[in-house]
């Protein structure tokens, strides 16, 4: 990683960061926000780097109010100890991010990274309710509130989420909370094939339950699919029943309680020489589609054949893991697994991979007729391109 | 086209009446292409314009600009697309927001956000306003339900923000304009998210002695850890006066609660208990659960009135949108009705207590010489309370003209310059529904509060700008 070398800035107040990132503006040098560096090779590589400026000493949860059910955090703080410090009340931020030990509030925001509990709650963008921002200019800007119902202004709290830190650099945000449930249960379903997954996980996301999570996970060379499904609520033993009916229903069977592994999909982004780490989007009734495409573009000619592991949530998100024999092979598939998810309505960024990769497939495709609109927002906050020059979407 | 001046008067304000502007023409297009159209034009020659659905608002977000051109979504009123499996609709901004729950109901589903005004609200209105409704307490608000949009930016160009599906690359412009009141452009095409329906809704009603005890048992209820689908209160004033239009039977009371739970059978029942429990703490003295459906809807029919049956107990009212934390709804309620004493007016209160989203109704009779100033300065004292307590000026209605400039109150300079930064790279010119939401720049200049120095400044590397 190229941040490795750098000299990394640690400041310790808001202020300070607006003032290190104002000088590193008006030096023209470029910046590369840092949180927990979980994600530091997520999206295209920045064209230029002279400094880190990293949030770990920002780590403090500034406001924790209980019984507005909201919190106000810093952005350097890690997800684990807010989770901790939320959970001392009975309450959590609802998500379950990548890396939680490391992972940090203002990485998790720049990056979107939801997880299961997105199934029930909404993602980031639902769940921010106020974030403050350092402009290159030095400009400390707040927007949003502190409380959860707010239409004062312009929604800049979603602008900040998925980012990747290229307008402004979080330096702390407000959330709405929920409680923490009384019960909580997963299960682990076993479909006959990736068509039976897909009729079962719409069939549950139909259903009455309070299901809050349902996550499919499939792969090449395998014609099963295990779907994880996490029922929660205030009563004991809800409607785990009802989920069998669903299931069976569609051939699908219940193996057993869930281990207590289930939710990682950390294994996607291991490191391989010649591995892709890629987030997909598909509408949902097209999941089982999104695995033929998998397996249309990565079993071409014998040789040349590539596996691919996938975690899929029932939304439609998922993250796959795409391993080839080596670098050419993948640059040469990924465009047309691309196509073929745009052709279902569907997206796919690259998030990690070798930089040979990087350096031929863009991490993010087209986007379409709104990257002008994109390119010009990026100019009224940055510039100068000083944040994570080149990481984004159209070169931004 | 509607050039003459007897017309023109039908689009001279929306919901909020006393701001009242002709416009130099109002415009009808019956497609996304004719929109652009209008929008190029208009663009060309610079013409300022406003957008608008039915009307409905309540903070002057579609009061005309005076030489502007009012262009009305109201012939775009197509359901373009049903696709249960994915529960997603995609639909043209005229069309009225409980048209989508019409539209998929049989299915079992619904479009969770409710404004009181959803039987005659379009889409296009709500997408402007971010609108909310008694149900976004658990369900979220407009944006939370709008994915994708296809808008008209104000330079004539078409754009598609977000998708049907969920996190498409790039920046959540789609985020943006949602709540961005008209300011960034004209959405022609809106893709939402829609709702499966509960196995189970309970509705209950607690009656409480005081508007205190009232708020305290929703501050209760949130507190331990409870997420009602809706908790509204009304107070007696506000009661009275939807007794006079809809007969409501509510119980005797200075506080009303309303609380609907909704979820899988066993989930409710227990929530029910928690509830009944909480509210007997706080000291209801009757509490009933709505029976059949029937009760149901009309329970909600008397609190959906509120708004619209002020007018039986008073000439003319102003009705606010702050927004307080949930826990300190006693102490601003108690507040509030200090001020209403010492200003000689009577408050109605009737609200989203849930999500600590106020709707005082200041009543005043404009007859009467200083009154209408009064009402005013009440209604502002009362905004302010709102935003020393942490909250917001507003928490659905917008901000329009109307609250513009309590923007300061809420954001320092710097805040409100970056929020123009969006404003520029999506309409440069400032065509689109100028003066509105933000503040005009004599009065926050003349703002009398502490001077926030830039970081550049402290850093030295730049001086005063």
């Amino acid at each position: 990683m190229i941040s490795n070398s750098l000299e990394v800035f640690e400041p310790a107040t808001e202020t300070e960061l607006a003032k290190q990132l104002a000088r590193a503006n008006a030096d023209g040098l470029a910046v590369l926000p840092r949180g927990g560096g979980t994600k530091s090779d997520w999206g295209n590589p920045p064209e230029r780097a002279d400094l880190v400026l990293s949030t770990r000493r920002l780590d403090r949860v500034l406001e924790h109010a209980a019984g507005d059910m909201t919190v106000t955090v810093e952005a350097g703080c890690t997800i684990a100890k807010l989770q901790e410090t939320l959970a001392k009340q009975g309450q959590r931020l609802a998500i379950d991010p990548l890396w939680p030990e490391q992972a940090t509030v203002g990485g998790v925001l720049a990056t979107n990274d939801n997880g299961s509990l997105r199934h029930a709650f909404g993602s980031l963008r639902d769940l921010i309710i106020g974030v403050t921002v350092a402009l290159p200019d030095g400009t400390l800007a707040r927007s949003g509130g502190k409380v959860v119902k707010n239409v004062a202004g312009y929604d800049l709290p979603k602008l900040m989420v998925c980012a990747l830190g290229t307008l402004g650099v979080i330096t702390q945000a407000t959330f709405r909370l929920h409680p923490l449930p009384a019960f909580s249960r997963a299960l682990l379903f076993r479909a006959p094939g990736i068509d039976a997954a897909n009729t079962f996980i719409l069939g549950v996301a139909t259903s009455p339950l309070a299901v809050t999570g349902v996550e499919m996970r499939a792969s090449s060379g395998t014609e099963f699919a295990a779907v994880g499904v996490r029922i929660e609520g205030s009563v004991a033993a809800p409607g785990a029943e009802a989920l069998d009916a669903i299931a069976s229903a569609c051939g699908t069977r219940c193996l057993a309680d869930a281990d207590p592994a289930w939710g990682d999909r950390e294994y996607i982004f291991s490191a391989n020489d010649s591995a892709a780490a890629c987030k997909v989007s598909v509408p949902q009734s097209r999941i089982a589609d999104c695995c033929r495409a998998l397996d249309r573009t990565c079993r071409p000619a014998a040789p040349d054949r590539l596996a691919w592991s996938l975690v899929i949530e029932g939304v439609g998100v998922g993250w796959v893991q795409v391993v080839a024999s080596d670098v050419a092979s993948l640059a040469a598939n990924l465009p047309s697994l691309r196509r073929e998810l745009a052709e279902i309505g569907g997206s796919l960024g690259v998030l990690r991979g070798p930089p040979e990769l990087k350096g031929q497939v863009d991490s993010w495709g087209d986007v379409g007729d709104a990257l002008p609109l994109m390119r010009r927002l990026k100019e009224q906050f940055d510039p100068s391109r000083t944040l994570n020059p080149g990481r984004f979407v159209g070169g931004i | 086209m509607v050039t003459e001046p007897e017309q023109l008067r039908t689009y001279e304000c929306d919901g909020l009446t006393n701001f009242r502007v002709v416009p130099a023409a109002v415009v009808l297009p019956s497609d996304a292409k004719q929109v652009q159209e209008i929008v190029r034009l208009c663009d060309r020659d610079n013409v300022p314009f406003v957008a608008r659905g039915s009307g409905t608002g309540l903070s002057g977000g579609a009061l005309p600009v005076e030489g502007g051109v009012v262009i009305s979504l109201a012939r775009l009123t197509r359901i373009l697309e049903v696709d249960i499996p994915n529960a997603r609709v995609v639909v043209e901004p005229g069309v009225i927001n409980s048209n989508v729950t019409a539209a998929v109901a049989p299915y079992g589903y619904f479009y969770a956000p409710d404004p009181s005004s959803q039987s005659v609200c379009t889409i296009g209105g709500n997408v402007a306003e971010n609108s909310g409704g008694a149900h976004c307490l658990k369900y979220g608000f407009t944006t939370t339900h709008v994915l994708g949009l296809e808008v008209v930016l104000p330079d004539g160009s078409l754009v598609h923000l977000g998708g049907r599906t969920l996190d498409t690359p790039g920046y959540d412009l789609c985020g943006v304009v949602v709540g961005s009141e008209g300011t960034l452009g004209i959405a022609t095409k809106v893709i939402l998210h829609i709702t499966r329906r509960p196995e189970v809704i309970e509705t209950l009603l607690a009656a409480f002695n005081s508007i205190d005890d009232t708020g305290a048992a929703v501050s209760a209820i949130i507190a331990a850890g409870i997420v009602p689908a809706a908790a509204e209160i009304m107070d007696r004033l506000s009661m009275k006066a939807t007794f006079a239009a809809v007969k409501h039977n509510y119980p005797d009371c200075e506080g009303l609660l309303l609380v609907e739970l909704d979820g899988p059978r066993e989930e409710v029942d227990e929530l029910v208990r928690q509830v009944r429990d909480l509210c007997t703490k706080c000291g209801a003295f009757e509490i009933r659960v709505a029976k059949t459906e029937a009760e149901r809807l009309a329970v909600w029919k008397g609190r959906k009135a509120a708004f619209a049956s002020m007018g039986r107990i008073s000439p003319n009212y102003i009705v606010q949108d702050g927004v307080i934390p949930r826990t300190k709804l006693p102490q601003v309620l108690r507040e509030i009705s200090r001020m209403s004493a010492e200003a000689g007016l009577r408050v109605a209160n009737v609200f989203h207590a849930g999500d600590g989203n106020l709707h005082p109704l200041v009543l005043y009779d404009r007859r009467i010489a200083g009154q209408e100033h009064r009402a005013e300065e009440l209604a502002a004292a009362i905004l302010k309370l709102c935003v020393r307590a942490g909250g917001s000026i507003t928490g659905e209605h917008g901000v329009g003209v109307e609250k513009r400039d309590f923007m300061c109150e809420m954001f320092s300079e710097p805040d409100l310059d970056t929020m123009r930064r969006v404003r520029i790279a999506f309409d440069p010119k400032g065509l689109s529904n100028p003066m509105k939401l933000f503040p005009r720049p004599r009065l926050c200049a003349e703002r009398q509060g502490p001077y926030v120095p830039h970081p550049l400044e402290t850093a030295g590397v730049a001086e005063f700008f």
